[in-house]
């Protein structure tokens, strides 16, 4: 368990001031100019070695994704975008950052910002953070006032512009390319890579697009030593995580904890544990809706890290972990994920346009039990001909939650096919 | 080279430029991809997925259509990558796909205009699967009302988006777009607007299934009953490459074939729905005038009239209308001298100089567009003259080129600097560019700058550009009029030495000009239009698309026009009544057969004899004219009725309607 000391986000829960002057308190802007003054390459060093891997989903080397930014630029002006466009079912860790500690954000801008050779950043925030973006915009000109950004930025030298943009609300514009072409105001469709942002990006300029929290844990890192962030968690997840556990649990909570800490530690610890007792427990999704979800008996021994739930079939995701204990209808859980899904496909390419309807169609028979067994096997295959067939993860994002409960509860979508009329009373999804 | 690369598709090595993307390279090594949004001439949107190919390494297939051959990684141990085109990976993709595509595309072939030349249909054929796995009920979407010339079926689209694309970058309008987003996008038309745009039709082609279809045709005929006859278009001086596709004796639809140096492979909206104007107001028997009126007649009277009157000793001038071919002025002069006559084509009074080629055909090629770097429009609206060439110079335009205009014309579909509007500016940009560089310039003469006052000296200005070194194209709005000049169809005072004293005039398909009153009038065209209420003798002839013809473009390209169905009634071909009519006086011309008098024309103007090259005009000093000022105009008339052919096509009629109507609701400033 992540001890108060090793925490980065220290104000996750808004017990403390969130002004400038409350972050100061709690280490933030430290010298942030001093890090600066080390240069470009020794920040992208050292976000290297702490082994920092993207906390938005994919899990991409945060420094390795700097350093694909041209290092001296030809003209073009370089761009960081942060991705705050949280919109993953289950997810609001990023949501919980930028309400009651923006100045981690705010300050890993600049430091990334800088480390890219961006003099501007934008962070792209969802449309139904209307709150969240409020309070963004009081930090940031609380920045702004206070010579943390705008010109020499924090008294570094640099100059670094960050504008805060609002999103309409559409799940797609979280996807790094979408998000760009809604920034530059045109219909959220994502593009195609290559050439991927850092060469091609906004408005045609190189362009990293980052999380909330890989950005707002840097300052923390340049702190506190690449060393220390690498020690903690596993070897290829380090550092610490926010989680956000929703669901059948005690208590809910979004947490700061440890990278691979166990699946049953994170539960019974935080969250009071599972609705009924750890035997209640149904499955889990442990990354947000997109990923694969565990049946009980993998969540026994998971542990929260990239390797391990990439090998058993699932992923660390946004680490949102979304528990169902005995009483759940996964069947119905899974066909919700799916009804998400068609209704935020973009529409763009042909899998994921015709696929995600017909996916979420037949699941609406299965949740009836109104469907051949032989259907089972036949949405597999079509999730299997949308995942990898598309431009952007969305795809795959659709077909994910249904190839894991076909995997892992097909047993009890057949009992509903041949026990016929599926019993309403016994379900709360 | 430094920028090849070594690729292996299907395991057959190569050496291909970087910038090639997969499916080219394929394409290369003569393996076919299937697709669907991908079109060489627009932008590249990557959607339908069809294209996908397996690049061995690569965690997921790729899209080929997209890929570029330089962001290939070569394999692990330094070998070429590797694409794989038939394999496991991609055949389950393409089926996947193609099921995609068809879960929600209507079983309605059997009643789909698209039948038998359609994407979907084949390809389906070719890379699915043969049965259905899905049973949930079929999306339906409203149908558009996107004007007279396409008809839309919405339920049917996939997707693709090439409508949009080239409405929006070749076209250059933005009225269609896309709405909506996963299943439920719609392709629209904003606020559910006709399209204003002269090449529209080009959708139709582009679009792979059967969602764009033309309205004049609907239900018309099925692809594999017509008769595809590849020819010339003479609906404007560009002389697109069509095919005519014709049933018995009826045209049925005109398509653009492809030829880069040309119109690349759109059209004009007049060039692809004119067919319906070859049925109607057609000339089908000759008719001679009596009393006053016009009476029916046959060959044989109405000939011998007319020799009578040619033979008569009266002055004879001859004048060649907008749509004859080379062949037929040619035997024309050739009578015309037999009675000592004049001959005269520039009806309009054109300012066009024939002491050397340049001065009527230039000195550039039409594919000179694409890699000029400043294009000078002096008197022409390019976009209402010929449009696909318009389209051509836009696509110059995204490519960095500057466009600059001297005259009146407004909206281009990009923007042009504004030079000036008289013919002084003219003068006074030409002695700074004489001076300074021409270097990558092109301009662009339009006929309506030559035809008006100051027409003299705006083209010897604009062949002293030329013999600096910048491109000259003479933009024509008549097919036949190069044609004509080539063949000697002038005379030195121009149209009103012709008309001067004239007592009998010759008219060949003379539409576009209102002979005076006075003379005796000999027409000879294929439509009872202006010309042929103003005759005396009426001689029946073939249009364009029933004779075999020569017709020289714009920028002195000859090319072969095919015959694709025969002339109405009595009609007949352009060339035979001339030689009949010199029998009929008596001194039978020197041809039996059209190969004949092609024979004696290539002897006396050879360059016409090489079919589709365009021969290097020589560039003489045009005489000086140091005239007063006149303003330069660049207004072109209505875009859909230039001709008698476009007048007679109820189609061109209701779009000239549209169009005005469109163009008069604009509010005009206060």
């Amino acid at each position: 368990m992540l001890s108060d000391r090793d925490r980065i986000f220290t104000n996750l829960y808004g017990m403390h001031e969130c002004s400038l002057a409350g972050a100061r308190r709690r280490g933030h802007w430290d010298g942030t100019a001093d890090f600066m003054a080390k240069g470009r390459d020794w920040i992208i060093d050292q976000v290297k070695k702490s082994g920092l891997r993207g906390r938005g989903g994919a899990g991409f080397p945060t420094g390795l994704k700097w350093s694909f930014m041209p290092r001296k630029s030809d003209g073009r002006p370089h761009y960081l975008v942060v991705n705050a466009d949280e919109s993953e079912p289950g997810t609001c860790k990023d949501r919980e950052i930028m309400r009651h500690d923006p100045h981690t954000l705010i300050e890993g801008c600049l430091l990334a910002g800088f480390a890219m050779g961006s003099e501007t950043g934008y962070i792209y925030i969802r449309g139904e953070f209307i709150r969240e973006r409020q309070l963004l915009q009081r930090a940031m000109d609380e920045a702004y006032a206070s010579g943390l950004l705008g010109r020499n930025a924090a008294g570094s030298g640099w100059d670094f512009d960050l504008y805060l943009h609002h999103g309409a609300g559409a799940y797609i514009c979280g996807e790094e390319t979408a998000l760009l072409e809604s920034l530059e105001g045109k219909k959220g469709m994502p593009r195609m890579k290559p050439p991927f942002p850092a060469a091609i990006g906004l408005w045609g300029c190189p362009t990293t697009v980052n999380n909330v929290e890989s950005i707002a844990v840097v300052p923390t890192i340049l702190r506190r030593g690449a060393s220390w962030f690498a020690d903690l968690g596993s070897k290829n997840s380090t550092g610490t995580k926010i989680f956000a556990i929703s669901g059948h649990v005690n208590s809910p909570c979004v947490v700061e904890e440890e990278m691979a800490i166990s699946l049953r530690e994170l539960i019974d610890k935080h969250c009071g544990g599972v609705r009924g007792g750890w035997n209640n427990l149904k499955a889990v999704i442990p990354g947000g809706s997109s990923v694969p979800l565990l049946p009980k008996r993998l969540c026994d021994n998971a542990l929260m890290e990239f390797g391990w739930l990439s090998e058993n079939g699932s992923g660390l995701g946004t680490a949102a972990v979304i528990v169902m204990d005995q009483s759940t209808d996964v069947i119905k859980a899974i066909w919700r994920l799916s009804k998400f899904y068609k209704h935020e496909s973009c529409g763009q390419c042909t899998p994921c346009r015709e696929g995600a309807g017909w996916m979420m169609r037949v699941m609406e028979r299965l949740v009836q039990g109104d469907a051949d067994i032989s259907e089972i096997d036949m949405l597999y295959d079509v999730s299997k001909q949308v995942e990898g067939h598309t431009i952007c993860a969305l795809g795959d994002a659709a077909a994910w939650p249904i190839q894991g409960l076909i995997r892992h509860f097909r047993d009890e979508m057949e009992d509903r096919i041949k026990t016929g009329r599926w019993n309403v009373d016994r379900i709360a999804a | 080279m430094p920028d090849q690369y070594k690729v292996v598709v299907d395991g057959n090595e190569a050496s291909v430029p970087g910038e090639l993307t997969l499916i080219q390279v394929c394409e290369l090594a003569g393996v076919e991809i299937p697709r669907f949004c991908y079109h060489e001439r627009l932008s590249i949107a990557g959607n339908c997925r069809m294209c996908l190919v397996e690049v061995v390494g690569a965690p997921k297939p790729v899209a080929s259509c997209a890929m570029q051959v330089r962001d290939l990684r070569p394999g692990r141990d330094g070998s070429p990558p590797q694409i794989l085109t038939s394999s496991p990976v991609v055949r389950k993709a393409r089926h996947g796909v193609m099921e995609f595509l068809l879960v929600n595309h209507p079983l309605d072939c059997p009643i789909c205009d698209q039948g038998g030349e359609c994407d979907l249909q084949d390809q389906a054929m070719a890379y699915g699967i043969d049965f259905s796995r899905y049973v949930e009920p079929k999306r339906a979407v409203n149908d558009l009302d996107l004007g007279p010339l396409v008809e839309t079926h919405m339920t049917r689209c996939i997707s693709c988006t090439r409508c949009v694309r080239f409405t929006t970058e070749v076209a250059g309008i933005t009225q269609m777009g896309q709405i909506g987003r996963g299943e439920d996008v719609e392709i629209t038309s904003y606020l559910n607007s006709s399209l204003d745009s002269n090449l529209q039709g080009n959708i139709i082609d582009l679009c792979p299934v059967g969602a764009l279809t033309s309205k004049p045709y609907a239900f018309v005929a099925r692809p594999w009953e017509l008769t595809k006859t590849e020819t010339i278009d003479v609906m404007d001086a560009l002389g697109s490459n069509i095919r005519v596709d014709s049933r018995g004796r009826q045209v049925m639809r005109i398509l653009p074939r492809n030829h880069d140096g040309i119109n690349q492979e759109w059209i004009s909206d007049k060039t692809r729905f004119v067919w319906d104007g070859l049925k109607c107001q057609r000339l089908d028997r000759p008719y001679v005038r009596n009393q006053g009126v016009l009476e029916p007649c046959d060959w044989d009277t109405a000939l011998k009239a007319a020799a009578g009157v040619l033979a008569s000793g009266r002055r004879v001038s001859a004048l060649a209308g907008d749509l004859v071919p080379v062949e037929a002025t040619f035997a024309l002069r050739k009578l015309i001298e037999l009675v000592d006559g004049k001959c005269e084509c520039r009806v309009d009074g054109a300012a066009l100089d024939t002491n050397s080629r340049a001065g009527y055909a230039g000195t550039a090629r039409i594919e000179d567009i694409d890699s000029a770097r400043r294009i000078i429009l002096v008197g022409t609206n390019p976009r209402n003259e010929v449009p696909v060439l318009n389209a051509r110079i836009r696509l110059a335009w995204l490519d960095g080129a500057r466009v600059e205009n001297f005259g009146d014309v407004t909206d281009l579909t990009y923007p042009a600097q504004q030079l000036g509007n008289d013919v002084d500016s003219l003068r006074a940009f030409c002695e700074i560019a004489l001076q300074d560089s021409v270097e990558g310039m092109l301009v662009i003469v339009g006929q309506a700058a030559l035809r008006h006052d100051g027409g003299n000296e705006i083209l010897a200005l604009s062949l002293a550009l030329a013999r600096q070194g910048a491109g000259l194209l003479i933009l024509h709005a008549a097919a036949g009029r190069v044609g004509a000049l080539d063949v000697g169809f002038s005379c030195v005072g121009g149209i009103d030495e012709a008309l001067a004293d004239a007592e009998v005039i010759y008219s060949l398909g003379v539409d576009e000009m209102d002979i005076p009153e006075g003379p005796f009038v000999i027409y000879q065209g294929s439509h009872g239009d202006r010309g042929a209420h103003r005759a005396d003798i009426i001689l029946p002839a073939a249009a364009y698309t029933e004779e075999s013809a020569i017709f020289v473009n714009t920028e002195g390209r000859p090319q072969l026009a095919q015959r694709a169905s025969f002339p109405p009634g009595q009609a007949k071909e352009n060339w035979a009544i001339i030689r009949a009519l010199s029998a009929a006086i008596g001194q039978p011309l020197f041809f039996d057969t059209q190969a004949e008098l092609r024979s004696k024309l290539f002897e006396e103007v050879p360059y016409l004899e090489d079919i589709d090259m365009v021969p290097a005009n020589p560039l003489q000093s045009p005489r000086q004219y140091t005239g007063g000022n006149a303003p330069i105009i660049s207004s072109a008339g209505d875009f859909y009725l230039t001709n008698p052919i476009s007048r007679a096509s109820a189609v061109m009629a209701e779009m000239s309607a549209l169009s005005n109507g469109r163009h008069q609701q604009i509010p005009e400033a206060p």
